[in-house]
Parts: structure tokens; C-alpha cells; sequence
């Protein structure tokens, strides 16, 4: 018979439905409305995961978002699988499966429990003392680390779901839908402002609705069906859009907050399908409330994190709203008064209450006599120095606390339990505030950081603005919120409220023990395994900041960000170092508030919509002759065209001759295109470009280099001047954008003067380029009246022509050496022209060549390609093309700095071809250079840029960078490979008809 | 995530814009006339505040107009924008 620690019926829970679920391979039971931690609960399983380091067993210790311990694997070995989910947010389902992590091979029986006994030897920063020494060691030690330790299993395979992003505008939005945020949002809407609430939570409410507290009333009812009450009405009222199980993960500046909406966690296998699993919510907001309530705190006391340890809060709502208790004698442990609240709540419900811990000397309050007069044992003055029981707490030990707080002293007294609720005060939950960029002050009395100056236009409300009794969270909201919104009255302006008024709190961040501290393991972050003792001895180590004590105990980092413990790792260094806590700042909260799955972040954007990609009107064609693509920008280019099974060398090798025996055609629709208008785009072509403009007659071509003003190539491309006023410039396909920018922006704001106007045409037209001795025939297949004669269409010169009834524009102008022209059409006769070229060139054996043999011919001639055999640091004389950089020219983008010192020096990496001794070895490209062999450290001079084998040439040939190398023409260079030394020799950049007679031909 | 107001189209999303660095470095007129040092002011020397700074933003998804803007670095307050060729404001 399991166990059953369901004692009384809950509002919150259907017990008519019915759940079963697995956790760790054995099948439980539960009901509709329980979360994994509270089903398991109870079925009295408190054992649910291991820790980090030393992994030690751990149990549910909280029951929200802030949970720890309880992290488990969901639906392991299927393609929903999830890692680090935390136990406290499963909804619990038909059919779900969940698994412990850090454990291996188990829960109960867990390698790495070994950590635990030589913990002494872990201390903080353990892993960066030990492991990293000596370096070669690591990747023996990095093997046994991440066997034992990891934080959960990635999924496999493909994410069957789908995830979507919504946008949102809106007046008001409210975080968190607790009583304050209920109040807010309700009269933000009642206004006529339209707003937005979500809560993290399935149901509205926070904890005002299940925590019947004895001594609060409002309107004279009982705070909780007060609030029900409420929340009927919220239901009804124009203006406000309310979202459950959806969680702000984070809040950017100018009110843009990011949320995740859960929308199928919670159903069963076949009612996920083909839904939306979550929907990134990317909020803008004119205004925003936060009302993200308070996280409980635990007391740091030797071993504080036995399975049993939980939470007075988490106890409490376990009892309240899901009707389980979490043990059967329970024992409280606190600073405050609210485990009385915890106390008196199972004790009503007929649980056995061994004892309540104070730290305090005494407290007067009503809910404090509730519990004496219940007959339930309060020790004051006392603190637990100690606990028992491996895989469930069975027992605590009490002593005495001295005056000071620091010692303790007189008997040990053990008290047997089975469940301890811890109650260290209350943490306003500002992470959300600080991401924003809020400001937050210390406030000394109740040992809190509260919102002080607000970035945008925002307010915190209720508990996280530090207001925790219901009276004043009711009368600070209701000033606070008028202000706000600018409204002269709210709903609850005469409200009656009681409630409790005593907060007396005795603060100690590190209970003490009897035995000594480094004996003790006061666990400060769970998650992480780090204790109090390692704070001390980063401090004691010589850390002071906050942020460094946080990275070398990584205290705070775990996928919690250190949600509880945060605040005593703060208490712990001021005290230690004698500093305030003020003055000691916060560590920084990141987003998100809690994990994200990746399929939120990138929503529909997945598979072929992960980035846009583009295509050339000749795409289908280029498909259907099997063309292989590469990406250049976002372009799908040809990049070559395999017949047979051919290789990528093969084929390269074959469309390169073709090109140079009889005529090769080459899609350029990609590069870039901008249409230059204007009286001064002449002048404007003068100033971008290096070379002189001013006298290229209508109708010439001309190729230019574009510089930054740091005197580094930018760009290249050839520039037609179609008439008087109007030139079309190319770029490179990589570039265009780039140069399109770079232009407008002198145009906008250093030669307003100027009259250009710049068009972006790049998609608006289409080119084939066919090149090689045929070409002429072919082209004066296609347009038979066309004068392709040298006089009347030399190279680089251009003509407007017709072919049928396409209009075209045709250039001579030739990126191979070839003798070849760019016929450039309308876009959507792109095809049309290509299958006309193919046509006419079928005789001649017309071959389609991609980006491989471009790059192949044009390496054979020694043209350059911009961001290949350029990276930013190449200026035209590095390049040896000082013939383009115009003497008389004035000024140009670039032109000072080619004389300044630095990019004047002889020994800067220039450009020059190198031959390999042996012509059948091909050099890899990126190959370092070297002229030393037996040189310590060798001196590097420079890097291979460019390199193929020529099949025209029957040789390797290569560019590349090389530090002098103008000087080095003849001279011999090493290139050292893994597992050869390549012998080459510099010579000049140019391979292939260095007279360019060909392009005449 | 700043909403930015492009002086020319309105109130839209930092995703539209592309930021430019700081405002109000001229280009020289006579480059050739400037010795090293003197270009390599121009050429490189931004001042990075922590704190109020002018700069140049682009409505790159948009208009692609350039305009200033004057803003706080440390906290991304927008103080103000302003048009090209119009002065920057005396603090
Ligand atoms: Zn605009």
C-alpha cells in the first residue's frame, strides 16, 4: 500500500480526475491540478535529485518557480525530452514521465555521492585549482567530471513541437496576479486603459487565495475568499487580457519585457499535437506594474539540505493547496512569525507539530499565543546546529543560542521529525526591477533591497516593493497606484482591512554550530553546492567583490540564479569583512527569471526559416542541371555543376577549360547593383572610388576600388556611365548593402551638397555573363543586328540593345581574361535570356560554370576577390595595384591615410602569387608562411589567401599575403603542414596572359 | 530595447535603426593638409561617455535617413533627437 499523505480535500485539486505518472521508472498516482512535486509528495517521495558537487541527496524544497533542488528530466528517451525542469512547475499529466538528475547510475545509489565523503577537499574554486593543473591532465580529468555531474540530457532529436512570437502593445501591463496585482490591474482596466496581466501560475490568486490566515480580514471576510470574489469579477471587464502559465523572463529598458507563454505542458500527449507548445510574448508597455510578490528565505544552518527541509511557506501551500502534508511530524525552524501561520495550518489540520525553533528571544503576536495555546512547544532563543538522516531528514539537534548571536551554548537536545519548515524572513522579489535597470537601497531594518529609482515609467507594488501585511499592501497600493496612473480613485479607497501587526525578526545570516564552521555544511546555494564555509574562504582568499566571490564559489549560478540563498551569501561577506550590506551591492539578475527552451527563443524561425535566403531568377534551371550551391550573403549561388559524378575538382576543372577553350556561362545576377543619378554623381564617383571619373565617356566601363577612410580596400566593382547623369555601379555580392549604406551615409551627412540620388536595383535586374574565344558568336547569335566590332564595342565599354522585345543592357567587360560580355536584363526575363544563351552556344559546347571556377579563372589572371584575399588590413599598394590609386585627385574616402607612417611601412603583408616547387601539390589555403624552418618561436609572414590547381596552366598556383613580400619576387618560402614541409617560390600575382591579349581575342 | 523617434517617420522599434557612433566628428576638408596625428584624431578617436553622448543613429529598416541623438549611455535615456546638419544643443 503506498503512501498517502493527502489529508484533506482541496478546492484547487479535482479529485475525480485521476493522474497516473512515473518518476524514475515507478508509476504514482495523483490528481488533476497537482504539480510533480505535489503528487509526489504525496506519495511521501521527498528524495528527488542530487546536488551539483557533492551530490548529495536533495528533496523538494520550495513549491514555485524558485525551486532549487527538485530538477528533473522530463519524458527522457522521447523527442519531448526536457532537461532542468523544475518539479514545483510540472503540471502533472496522463502519461508523464520525469527523472532525477545528477544522479548516476540512481537516485538511491549515486557514484558521486563519493564527492560527498572527500568534500573536505572541495572547497570553493576547487575545480579551478585542481583540475587545471597541469594542463595536459584535463582531458582526463574533464572526462570524470562530466560523467558524474551534468545537468540534465539535451534532446536528440528534432523538437516535434511548435512555438510561435506575438507582439504586443498595451497601456498597462502587470506582472503577477497576487492580491496586489489583481488590485492594479483591475483598476488600470476600469480606466480605460488597456491591460495586459499574466502570472507564471495556472491559477490567479497568489497566495492570498489559499492561505487562510487566522488574523486576516478584509471587507469582513476572510482574505481569501475576498479575493475569489475578485478575481469573478475580473473576468467581466473590458480593457483587460489575463494570461496564466505565463512567465516574464525578461524586462529590457523602455518597458519591452519578453514572457513565455506555456500553452501544452499541461495536456496530455495527444492533445499537444499540433498545437502551439509556447508563444514568446514580446510586450510593449506603456506602463508597467510589477507585482512579483516575495520569495521566502532559509535559514543557514549544518546541514540544511536534507530531503525533509523545505520551506514554512512551501509546507504551508502544499497543506493549503494541494491537501498534502509533507511529513508526519513536523518540526519549524524560524526568525519571524510567519511558521506560526505554517504551524497552526497543519496543526488545524490534525498534523502533528513536534516543535517551532525561534531564534528569537520572544514574540508577542496573536498567531505566535494561536500556537501556544495549541499546545505545540516553542524553543526560543534556540538554533538547530544540526541534522540527520541520509535520504530523508529523521531527526534534528537544538541548542541554545548565545546572546550575541554567535555562539551557542548548554545541552544539545535532538527532537525526532521527518519534516522541517524553514522561515528565514521574506526576499522581495526585485529581479525583474534590477533587469530593468532599477536602482535598489538597502533597507537595514527588515534586511531587504527594495526598488528605489525607477528607469521607466514603472512601479513596484505589494511585497516586492517590500509591503508584506495585507493592511499596508492594501493602503500603499492604493496611494501609489492613483499617482501612477493619474486616476482620482480606486475600488479599494475605503476598503476595511485587518491584519496581524507584529514583524518582529531576529536577522542571522550563519546560524551557528558546535562544531567548528569548517566541520559544518551550511549550504547557502543548494544548487550549487555552495556553503557558507567556501564564502569565507574566498574572502579569506582575497576576494572582495561580489561579483568574484559569486564566480569563484559560483554561488548564484546555477539555473535558480540563486533565487533563496542570494541574500545570505550577501549577509555572510558583510559580515565577514565588516561592511555594510548596502554599501555591498547586489550581484546583477540576468534574464531570463527563469529558463527558456530554445524553441521559444527562436519561434517559427526554424528549418528552411531560419535566415531568409535568396535566389536568382536562373535558380530553377541552376536546380534542375544539378548545380551544387554555396551561400555568398544570403544568396544561393551555382557553385558548380557536377555531369556524372563528377567531383567538385573534376567538375572545376572541366567548366575552367571549357571557359578558355570555347565560352563558359556564369549567373552574376547576385552582384550588387545601385543605380547612381544626379548632376554631381561624377564628382560623387571621384570622391568613393580611388581612381579618376570625371573623364569616362557614355557608354565606357570602368573597374574601381572603393576605400574605408582608413585607407583598407572596402569594395570593388566596375561602374558603367549610362549617360550624362546616371551610372550603374556593381559591388560585390557580399558588399552590396554594406556599400549602399556606406554611400548614403557621406551623401546624408558630409556632401549634402551633393546632387546623387542612390537606388538600390540589385534584385530588379538579372545577368548571364558568357565568356571565352566564342562568345562573340554566340552573343551575335542571339542579336544579329548588334556591331560587336572592336571599333564600335571595344572592351569595357557598354550598349543598350534588344533581344526580341527584351530590352538589355549589355556590358564588355570580363572577370576571367576571357573575352567576354554581361547581358543584363529585366529580372523576370533572367531565364529566358539564359535559356536563349544556352541556345546559341549549344555548338560551341556553351559550359554553365559556378562561383568555384569564377574564383579559379580569375585567380589564374591575379584579380583579387574582396574578403578573400583582402580581411581589412590590405590597402590597393599592399595589393600591387598602386595603377588604380589616382596621384591627382585631391582627395578620396581613404586617400590620407595611404600616407600615413603605418600604411606606408615596406614590411607590410603584400599580395603575391607562389608557385609550389612540385606543380602537382595544391596549397591549402590559410597555410601559414615561413622562411625559417628550425626558428623559435618561427616567424610567420604571412598566410595563403587563395589557391587551386590550374588546368590551363597544368600547374598549383596560389595567391597569397606575405610580410615584404614585393621584395621577395624568386625568393624560396616554406609552407610547414602537419605532416610535410611545401616548398614554394613568390612570384608574380599574374599567372595567365599577362599581355591580356585574350580579352581581345 | 529602445523606442526611438525617427524625425521623420515616428516612434519605432531599435530593431529598425543601426547605430553610427559619435555625432559631430567632420570629416576634414583638407585631409592632405592634416599631419599624422591630426588624422588620426579624426580617424580614430571616439570619446566612449559613460554618461551623455551625441551620436548618429540610422533608420536602416526604414526611411535610412541619419539623424542625432543625445543619450544617456548609462542609463539609454533618449534626451533628444535631432535632424543632420542641425546644431547640437549646448548641453
Ligand atoms: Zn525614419
Amino acid at each position: 500500500m503506498p503512501a498517502n499523505l493527502r489529508v484533506q480535500s482541496s478546492e484547487f485539486i479535482d479529485e475525480t480526475v485521476r493522474i497516473s505518472f512515473k518518476f524514475n521508472g515507478k508509476t504514482y498516482h495523483g490528481f488533476k491540478g497537482d504539480t510533480l512535486a505535489s503528487a509526489l509528495l504525496a506519495n511521501d517521495v521527498h528524495l528527488v535529485g542530487r546536488s551539483f558537487k557533492y551530490h548529495r541527496p536533495r528533496g523538494i524544497m520550495t513549491a514555485g518557480s524558485e525551486e532549487p533542488n527538485a530538477i528533473v528530466q522530463v519524458n527522457d528517451k522521447t523527442n519531448r525530452t526536457e532537461p532542468n525542469v523544475r518539479a514545483t512547475e510540472v503540471e502533472i499529466y496522463e502519461g508523464l514521465e520525469a527523472s532525477s538528475q545528477n544522479c548516476w547510475p540512481s537516485v538511491n545509489f549515486d557514484i558521486g555521492g563519493i564527492n560527498n565523503a572527500i568534500s573536505p577537499f572541495l572547497p570553493a574554486g576547487f575545480y579551478y585549482k585542481t583540475f587545471m593543473w597541469p594542463a595536459s591532465f584535463w582531458e582526463k580529468y574533464e572526462y570524470f567530471i562530466r560523467h558524474s555531474a551534468g545537468l540534465g540530457k539535451s534532446p536528440t532529436e528534432k523538437d516535434p513541437d511548435i512555438y510561435d512570437h506575438r507582439n504586443i502593445h498595451c497601456d498597462v501591463l502587470v506582472v503577477g496576479a497576487g492580491i496586489s496585482g489583481i488590485l492594479a490591474a483591475k483598476n488600470a482596466a476600469k480606466n480605460n486603459l488597456k491591460t495586459l496581466l499574466v502570472d507564471e501560475k495556472n491559477e490567479l490568486g497568489g497566495a492570498t487565495i489559499y492561505q487562510n490566515r487566522e488574523f486576516n480580514k478584509i471587507d469582513n471576510q476572510s482574505s481569501s475568499d475576498w479575493i475569489k470574489k475578485e478575481i469573478q469579477e475580473l473576468r467581466n471587464i473590458k480593457n483587460l487580457e489575463i494570461k496564466t502559465r505565463t512567465s516574464v523572463a525578461a524586462y529590457h529598458g523602455y518597458n519591452y519585457l519578453l514572457a513565455r507563454e506555456n500553452l501544452t505542458d499541461h495536456l496530455e500527449k495527444k492533445d499537444k499535437q499540433d498545437k502551439i507548445r509556447q508563444r514568446l510574448l514580446k510586450i510593449r508597455a506603456k506602463k508597467v506594474i510589477l507585482a512579483t510578490g516575495a520569495l521566502e528565505r532559509p535559514l543557514i544552518f549544518n546541514n540544511n539540505d536534507r530531503p525533509g527541509i523545505m520551506l514554512s511557506s512551501a509546507v504551508k501551500k502544499y497543506a493549503d493547496f494541494y491537501g498534502v502534508v509533507s511529513g508526519k511530524k513536523n518540526v519549524f525552524f524560524t526568525n519571524n512569525d510567519s511558521a506560526y501561520e505554517s504551524a497552526l495550518c497543519l496543526h488545524n489540520k490534525g498534523i502533528k507539530v513536534e516543535a517551532v525553533i525561534d531564534i528569537r528571544e520572544k514574540s508577542n503576536s496573536n498567531i505566535v499565543k494561536a500556537v501556544e495555546s495549541a499546545g505545540i512547544r516553542i524553543h526560543w532563543s534556540h538554533t538547530i546546529v544540526d541534522t540527520k538522516g541520509y535520504k530523508r531528514l529523521n531527526s534534528i539537534s537544538t541548542m541554545k543560542l548565545s546572546n550575541d548571536g554567535l555562539s551557542v551554548t548548554g545541552n544539545k537536545t535532538d527532537i525526532s521529525c521527518d519534516c522541517l519548515g524553514i522561515a528565514g524572513g521574506w526576499t522581495p522579489a526585485v529581479h525583474l526591477f534590477t533587469q530593468s535597470g532599477g536602482k535598489l537601497t538597502f533597507d537595514e531594518n527588515n534586511k531587504v533591497f527594495l526598488p528605489n529609482k525607477y528607469p521607466s515609467d514603472q512601479l513596484s507594488v505589494g511585497s516586492c516593493n517590500g509591503d508584506f501585511k495585507i493592511k499596508e499592501i492594501i493602503s500603499n497600493l492604493s496611494n501609489n497606484l492613483k499617482q501612477f496612473l493619474k486616476i482620482e480613485k480606486t475600488d479599494f479607497d475605503n476598503l476595511s482591512v485587518e491584519s496581524e501587526v507584529e514583524n518582529s525578526k531576529r536577522n542571522i545570516w550563519l546560524l551557528p554550530s558546535d562544531r567548528a564552521i569548517g566541520k559544518t555544511k551550511p549550504f547557502v546555494d543548494y544548487q550549487n553546492d555552495a556553503t557558507a564555509k567556501d564564502i569565507k574562504l574566498a574572502l579569506r582568499e582575497g576576494f572582495r567583490s561580489i561579483e568574484h566571490v559569486k564566480r569563484y564559489t559560483t554561488t548564484g549560478m546555477g539555473t535558480d540564479q540563486g533565487k533563496l540563498g542570494n541574500m545570505h551569501a550577501l549577509g555572510i561577506i558583510a559580515d565577514t569583512a565588516g561592511v555594510k550590506m548596502g554599501e555591498l551591492g547586489t550581484t546583477t539578475f540576468r534574464p531570463p527569471y527563469t529558463p527558456l527552451t530554445f524553441g521559444t527563443i527562436v519561434g517559427r524561425n526554424v528549418g528552411e526559416y531560419f535566415d531568409t535566403f535568396r535566389r536568382t531568377p536562373m535558380n530553377d534551371w541552376q536546380i534542375k542541371n544539378k548545380a551544387e550551391f554555396e551561400n555568398v550573403g544570403q544568396w544561393k549561388r551555382a557553385w558548380y555543376y557536377p555531369i556524372n559524378g563528377e567531383s567538385i575538382h573534376e567538375a572545376v576543372q572541366r567548366e575552367s577549360m571549357a571557359a578558355r577553350e570555347s565560352a563558359g556561362i556564369l549567373d552574376a545576377s547576385t552582384l550588387g547593383k545601385i543605380d547612381i543619378q544626379g548632376s554631381d554623381a561624377s564628382e560623387f564617383l571621384n570622391r568613393v572610388y580611388t581612381n579618376a571619373w570625371s573623364k569616362l565617356g557614355i557608354g565606357k566601363c570602368r573597374y574601381g576600388l572603393m576605400l574605408n577612410e582608413d585607407g583598407m580596400v572596402f569594395d570593388d566593382g566596375v561602374t558603367t556611365r549610362l549617360s550624362e547623369n546616371h551610372y550603374l555601379m556593381t559591388t560585390t555580392t557580399g558588399g552590396a548593402a554594406n556599400v549602399l549604406g556606406k554611400l548614403e551615409d557621406y551623401l546624408q551627412t558630409e556632401w549634402p551638397e551633393l546632387d546623387v540620388y542612390l537606388t538600390s536595383v540589385t534584385d530588379h535586374y538579372a545577368t548571364a555573363s558568357i565568356c571565352g574565344p566564342n562568345s562573340k558568336k554566340i552573343l551575335n547569335k542571339i542579336i544579329p543586328d548588334l556591331d560587336l566590332s572592336e571599333e564600335s564595342f571595344p572592351h569595357m565599354s557598354f550598349k543598350n540593345a534588344q533581344i526580341g522585345k527584351i530590352k538589355c543592357r549589355i556590358m564588355r567587360i570580363s572577370f576571367t581574361g576571357e573575352h567576354s560580355y554581361e547581358i543584363n536584363v529585366q529580372a523576370n526575363y533572367g531565364l529566358d535570356i539564359w535559356e536563349k544563351c544556352m541556345e546559341a552556344g549549344k555548338e560551341f559546347n556553351i559550359t554553365p560554370y559556378g562561383t568555384e571556377t569564377m574564383h579559379l579563372l580569375r585567380a589564374e589572371k591575379g584579380f583579387i576577390i574582396v574578403g578573400q584575399d583582402t580581411d581589412g588590413t590590405m590597402t590597393p599598394i599592399d595589393l600591387q595595384m598602386d595603377w588604380i590609386v589616382s596621384k591627382k585627385k585631391y582627395d578620396f574616402i581613404g586617400k590620407r591615410s595611404l600616407y600615413r607612417s603605418d600604411t606606408m611601412k615596406e614590411d607590410r603583408k603584400q599580395l603575391v602569387g607562389l608557385l609550389t616547387d612540385d606543380p602537382s601539390i595544391v596549397l591549402e589555403e590559410g597555410a601559414q608562411i615561413v622562411s625559417e624552418l628550425n626558428q623559435s618561436p618561427v616567424n610567420m609572414l604571412g598566410h595563403v589567401t587563395s589557391s587551386y590547381y590550374s588546368p590551363n596552366l597544368k600547374k598549383s598556383i596560389a595567391l597569397a599575403v606575405v610580410r615584404s613580400g614585393k621584395k621577395m619576387m624568386g625568393k624560396k618560402l616554406f609552407i610547414p603542414m602537419e605532416d610535410k614541409t611545401i616548398n614554394v617560390t613568390v612570384v608574380n600575382p599574374v599567372f595567365f596572359d599577362s599581355e591580356n591579349k585574350r580579352l581581345n581575342a | 530595447m529602445f523606442v526611438i523617434n525617427c524625425p521623420y517617420c515616428g516612434e519605432r522599434d531599435q530593431q529598425e535603426f543601426k547605430a553610427g557612433g559619435e555625432a559631430h566628428i567632420e570629416r576634414p576638408k583638407q585631409p592632405t593638409e592634416l599631419s599624422d596625428d591630426e588624422w588620426a584624431e579624426y580617424l580614430f578617436m571616439r570619446k566612449n561617455i559613460k554618461g551623455v553622448q551625441f551620436e548618429r543613429w540610422n533608420h536602416a529598416h526604414g526611411c535610412r535617413k541619419w539623424f542625432n541623438m543625445v543619450r544617456d549611455t548609462s542609463n539609454d535615456e533618449i534626451k533628444l533627437i535631432y535632424k543632420m546638419g542641425e546644431r547640437p544643443p549646448s548641453e
